[in-house]
């Protein structure tokens, strides 16, 4: 397993309902990752705590060095609309 | 609770823009530094910035301190803004200029001061 796809096992697994998902080696260099996320728990949440969500699901990557350098981008999944709205 | 997270807590509650870098403003030694950097220069910030480089201690102290795994960090007036992404995305949105605003009124100029912490 390459760690773009273990990285993106773990977000899975912390996110399972993601609308969106992806992990991007930026460099090619295997520790350099661009994730974006988008998900429902992020709703009502501020971006710090929707990035701390992210770390939290990385932590053990994060720490033992596999990730040296990681952006984040997330979205929270927008609810399904039942309705116009103005 | 050490001197040097005393120290780091002060800058944190006292300056009212801190940004924790990798190299100083004038020798950024990091793209996520720097980015951080412009970002808050261009919404108009007085940066007070703290290289976290000379000792490794500076950056486990401020992890602990913030909760935040990852460098850069910025605070205003005390308050974790994030990091890198979060700080350019705030400022691509006006948010980051609204925030700097509110905490810090609109009569404010971009400029950077460094503070060394070595112990």
């Amino acid at each position: 397993m390459t760690v773009v796809d273990a990285l993106e096992t773990r977000l899975r697994a912390a996110f399972p309902d993601a609308a969106a998902l992806s992990v991007e080696d930026r460099t090619g260099g295997g520790d350099h990752f661009q994730v974006v996320v988008e998900s429902g728990r992020f709703a009502g949440l501020s971006l710090v705590e929707q990035h701390r969500l992210v770390y939290d699901a990385l932590a053990e990557p994060l720490a033992d060095g596999t990730i040296h350098e990681l952006r984040i981008r997330t979205r929270a999944a927008a609810p399904v609309e039942t309705g116009g709205t103005a | 609770m050490s001197e040097l997270r005393d120290r780091i807590q002060s800058i944190i509650t006292d300056e009212p823009v801190s940004l924790f870098m990798k190299g100083t403003p004038q020798f950024v030694m990091c793209g996520n530094s720097d980015r951080a950097l412009r970002a808050l220069l261009d919404a108009g910030a007085p940066v007070t910035a703290v290289d976290v480089l000379p000792d490794p201690e500076i950056r486990q102290e401020l992890s602990a301190l913030s909760g935040w795994p990852t460098i850069p960090q910025v605070f205003i007036r005390g308050e974790l803004v994030g990091g890198a992404d979060i700080v350019e995305e705030l400022h691509e949105s006006g948010e980051l200029r609204r925030r700097l605003d509110e905490a810090l009124g609109a009569d404010r100029k971009p400029v950077v001061q460094t503070v060394a912490l070595a112990s």
